[in-house]
Formats: C-alpha cells, sequence, structure tokens
C-alpha cells in the first residue's frame, strides 16, 4: 500500500502540467479577479467582503470539482483501457487498491489548493481564515468526498479516456453555475436556487462558505451533501467496471 | 506430475460461446502451447484457468486449486502476461517492478529479474519510451516476479519483429529452465514448434488435437516434398524406382518428388549417380500448418 502510493504520488507529480492546472488557476484566478474587479474588495451591506468567503470558497470549489470531474475519470479511465486495472487483478493486490490511492492522492491535492487558497486569501486580502475551523474541515472532506463519488461515476459510464474529459465537463460546469460561480447563491431567483440546493455542488459551496464566514453550516446543506456521497459512492460501487 | 488440469471447460459470452468444450493436462516444468487461429478461444481459456473468468462449465484445477473458489492462493502460484495490458506511461522500469514485487509475500529478487529478461540498462527509461520487445520483457519479469510456479503468457511474441520474437523465445527457454511451467498462447506455429514440449490445436472453443509438435505432425503423415530444377533431363523411372518416393510431377522445368523417410538424401544420391545437379533445390515437410488443417479442414493462418 505504501509502494502504491509513492509510485502513484510520483506518477502523479510527473504529470505535473495537469497539477499545475488544476491547482494554479483556481489560485490565479482567485488573485486576478480579486485585485481587478472593485468590486471584490468592497464590503457590502452586511460588511463582508466578496475576497473573504465568497471567491475563495467557489475557488476551492472550482479546484474540487476540476480534480473529481477532470482528473479522477481521465486517470481511472486511462488506467482501464490501457489494461492497468486488468493487470493488477492478476495478482494478489484487487485492483481496487489502485482506485482508493488515487483518490486519496486527489483528496490530498484538493487539501493542498484549499490551503493555498486560504493562505493566499488571507495574505493578499487580508481575508479571515476559516472562522469556524472544524466545521470548514468537516464540510472540505464530506463534500469533496461526494464530489470524487461523482468523478468515479463519470469514470464508470465513461467509455474510454478520450470521451472521460468531454464527459467531465457535461457534468461540471452546470456543478458550477449551481454551486454559485457566476451567479452567487444569494442573487439565484428561488426556483434556481431551489434546484441548486440539491445539486450537491450548490450546499456544499454554501456550508463551506458559512463555515469560512464564521455561521454554521445548515443541517440541510450537510444532508443533501452526505446524500450525495451515499447515492454516487453506492452508484460508483455498482457500475465500475475493471476492464 | 500435472500442474494443471482442464476438464469440459464452457466460457460463454452474452452472445457468443467463445469455448464450447476444452480439456487438456499440463505436466509441470514443460512448455504448453495453445495454438489456434484468431478468434479461437484461447485467451477466454487462459483467463479461466488464471481465475479472470468465471467458466461457466466444467472444472479448471492448478496446482491443486480451484481458480475460482481459491483465488487468493492461485494468484500467488501462477502469473500472468495478459494479451493487451500496458502499464502508466510515465512509470519507470524498475518502480513498475518493484511496485509488483511488493504485491507478494515472497517475491523474486527484482534487480536481479531485470537483468535476467535483458532490461539492465532500460531501469530508469518510462514504460512509454520502451520499444514493443522490451515492454514484452517488461511483461514477462512482471508475471514472474511473484515467483509463481506457473506462468502463461498469452500471445508474446505478436507484433515483434523477427530479431525480438526470437530473442524472446530464447528468455522463455530460460524461465522454462528455471523450473516455471510454461502456459504459452500463440498463433504463431514457428513458435509453437521451436518452444513447446506439447500443445493443444484448439479451434472454435474446442480442442482439435494435442499432442507434441512432431506427434501432431506424425498425424497427418510424414509426407514430404523435394522440388528442384535438374541440370540433365532425368527419367521418372529412376526417381520411382526408389522405395521412399511416392510420386513425381513436373511443371515447366521443374520436378516435384512426393514421399517419405529419408527422402532428400535417397533424391540428391540417385541424381549425383547419375551426374545432375539439382538445382533450386527445396525441401518441404509437413508443418503444424498441415496438421491443423488436416485436423479443423481449416487453414491456421
Ligand atoms: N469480453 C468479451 N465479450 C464478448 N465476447 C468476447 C469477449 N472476449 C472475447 N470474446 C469473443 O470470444 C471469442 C474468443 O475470444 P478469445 O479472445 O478467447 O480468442 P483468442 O483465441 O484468444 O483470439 P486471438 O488470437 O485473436 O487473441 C471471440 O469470438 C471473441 O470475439
Ligand atoms: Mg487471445
Amino acid at each position: 500500500m505504501k509502494k502504491m502510493l509513492i509510485v502513484e504520488t510520483r506518477l502523479y507529480l510527473r504529470d505535473w502540467p495537469s497539477l499545475l492546472f488544476t491547482v494554479g488557476l483556481p489560485v490565479g484566478l482567485l488573485l486576478v479577479l480579486g485585485l481587478s474587479i472593485p468590486v471584490m474588495t468592497e464590503a457590502g451591506t452586511s460588511g463582508e467582503r466578496m475576497v473573504d468567503a465568497q471567491l475563495p470558497s467557489m475557488m476551492t470549489l472550482l479546484a474540487l470539482l476540476t480534480l473529481a470531474c477532470n482528473i479522477v475519470p481521465a486517470v481511472l479511465t486511462t488506467y482501464r483501457e490501457r489494461g492497468v486495472l486488468r493487470r493488477m487483478s492478476t495478482t494478489p493486490v484487487h485492483p481496487g487498491r489502485l482506485l482508493g490511492v488515487q483518490l486519496l492522492i486527489n483528496l490530498v491535492v484538493g487539501v493542498v489548493s484549499a490551503a493555498i487558497l486560504i493562505g493566499s486569501a488571507a495574505v493578499v486580502f487580508g481575508a479571515p481564515l476559516p472562522r469556524q475551523p472544524v466545521a470548514f474541515a468537516f464540510v472540505f472532506l464530506l463534500g469533496s468526498a461526494a464530489l470524487l463519488a461523482i468523478g468515479l461515476v463519470i469514470a464508470a459510464l465513461a467509455p474510454n479516456g478520450k470521451t472521460a474529459p468531454g464527459i467531465g465537463a457535461v457534468v461540471m460546469f452546470p456543478l458550477m453555475f449551481l454551486g454559485g460561480m457566476w451567479v452567487p447563491r444569494e442573487i439565484m431567483p428561488d426556483a434556481l436556487r431551489a434546484v441548486s440546493d440539491f445539486s450537491v455542488a450548490g450546499p456544499f459551496a454554501q456550508a463551506l462558505k458559512d463555515a469560512w464566514a464564521g455561521q454554521s453550516p445548515e443541517l440541510g446543506h450537510l444532508a443533501v451533501v452526505a446524500a450525495g456521497l451515499v447515492i454516487f459512492g453506492g452508484l460508483a460501487v455498482r457500475l465500475f467496471r475493471w476492464e | 506430475m500435472k500442474i494443471i488440469e482442464v476438464r469440459n471447460l464452457r466460457k460463454q459470452y452474452p452472445n457468443h460461446v467463445a469455448v464450447e468444450d476444452v480439456s487438456f493436462e499440463v505436466a509441470e516444468g514443460e512448455i504448453f502451447g495453445i495454438l489456434g487461429p484468431n478468434g479461437a478461444g484461447k485467451t477466454t481459456t487462459v483467463e479461466c484457468v488464471a481465475g479472470l473468468r468465471t467458466p461457466d462449465g466444467g472444472t479448471v484445477q492448478v496446482a491443486g486449486l480451484d481458480p475460482h473458489r481459491d483465488r487468493a492462493e492461485l494468484r500467488q502460484v501462477l502469473g500472468m502476461q495478459l494479451q493487451s495490458a500496458e502499464l502508466p506511461e510515465k512509470i519507470k522500469v524498475s518502480e513498475a517492478l518493484d511496485l509488483y514485487a511488493s504485491f507478494y509475500p515472497d517475491p523474486a529478487d527484482w534487480p536481479d529479474l531485470i537483468e535476467r529478461v535483458g532490461l539492465g540498462s532500460k531501469r530508469d527509461t518510462m514504460f512509454k519510451k520502451l520499444s514493443g520487445g522490451q515492454r514484452q520483457r517488461l511483461s514477462v519479469a512482471l508475471a514472474l516476479v511473484g515467483r509463481p510456479r506457473v506462468a502463461v503468457l498469452d500471445e508474446l511474441t505478436t507484433g515483434l519483429d523477427p530479431q525480438a520474437r526470437r530473442d524472446t523465445w530464447e528468455l522463455v527457454e530460460q524461465v522454462r529452465d528455471s523450473g516455471v511451467t510454461i502456459v504459452l498462447v500463440t498463433h504463431f506455429m514457428e513458435e509453437a514448434e521451436r518452444l513447446c514440449d506439447r500443445l493443444a490445436l484448439i479451434d472454435a472453443g474446442r480442442v482439435a488435437a494435442t499432442d507434441t509438435p512432431s506427434g501432431l505432425i506424425a498425424q497427418v503423415g510424414d509426407e514430404q516434398r523435394v522440388k528442384f530444377r535438374p541440370s540433365a533431363p532425368v527419367d521418372d523411372a529412376v526417381l520411382l524406382a526408389l522405395p521412399e518416393v511416392r510420386g513425381v510431377t513436373r511443371s515447366g522445368d521443374q520436378i516435384v518428388v512426393t514421399g517419405s523417410g529419408n527422402l532428400a538424401p535417397t533424391v540428391t544420391l540417385a541424381l549425383a549417380r547419375q551426374q545432375i545437379v539439382p538445382g533450386d533445390l527445396r525441401i518441404e515437410q509437413a508443418t503444424l500448418d498441415d496438421a491443423f488443417l488436416a485436423l479443423t479442414g481449416r487453414k491456421l493462418s
């Protein structure tokens, strides 16, 4: 297990351009948007600025969605297509181990991305660190797990490594939209917000933002994210193909 | 001693029976070949032996284990090189072996294994930079890294150039000499003839025959053909008088003599006595191809 983790991590790092993109794009956007758009750093009605919680939590969502909808399906479908999983099934180690290791690595990359985002928001914009750190960590892990489960379902359904990124994008953009990337959830029309409330990404982003800003996440939001984890995790287990 | 026993194996895919009825036994320490045309069911058969597929009928035993029930133990005993399985593009040869060695409780010394398969100079090369032959060698090494008693090699040399193929054959013989029983799947008759102690001819999901390569060829009789262009006219009677000769035909200035036994030396000697030189001399013997054709009514390739 340890050796597999080491080797897979090395392989992951060797593919540094995509890593740079996954980690770099959200951080870059945070800085560019925060520095160039005046409204981002102006205090709103509640006294909060966009760069305090809204923008960095959206960028965290972006990083996690890229990992879940893009990287994970691409890696796993390629492994399946190239027979890597099948070769492993000729050994005493079940290829499920490889899946677990990949998910773990992507989760760690997600944590690192989030840490960089929190750090840059604090250093560059003087944004507060997440005010409810325990709730924030819990929401983050739960939401990451749910999104990664969605990524596994994409990997299960994508016919091959070429179509996986396309399918991933088809899933990723609506989730980003419903998560409030372009229209913050606060100003969404009621009907849209109702849809957003059940989109996993929406309640996840909301709970993340709440914990960041110091409010307790709503139980309803957590329940939807947890249900997403159970449903998509279950689907992934049922649908995943090793060859 | 039998290390593999397959009895009346049957495997069906949703809309297609891949293996109808296959039985064979493999003795410990031999190279056993499974030879047959594309789609004959070779891969399906060995994947059932390796416990990668569940048979729909029949029984399989490998070293006393049931591949399906005793999956875990089987994987310690049997190493498999799959017909088409690659590795991640950017994994290095040494990393792949180190990783796969870590899957087994008592693995082979993999740095030594790298040398043995002739990849010593490629230790730090990534998978995507390896040639076809080098990839196959790595595959063999990965199949052996768990110190298996049986190694199944599926289409080891398909796609390799003739030199790489011969090098790989030598490797297989070395592996056998180290005491590993080998099941070799192939559709090259030359490969089967050169490497296999015994082999099963498989056609359309059934075993057409199982024997040594020479035994299979003998089943179609040991008919031989000697072809040549004589330096001076030859009387058919001179050749037909030889006990080994069964027939003489001519096409243009070429003479084709069919017969058996020591046909070629006898014919050339008889010609020499008449001061005739056989130009363009060619000797054709029955091959596994002919055996396959005779047994199944179909050509192998
Ligand atoms: N996973 C599968 N699903 C459905 N049909 C399959 C599957 N694998 C193989 N077949 C079919 O079963 C038959 C036997 O296939 P198999 O791979 O065992 O043949 P083979 O003798 O190994 O052929 P080749 O020399 O081409 O490797 C073929 O007709 C093939 O199309
Ligand atoms: Mg095959």
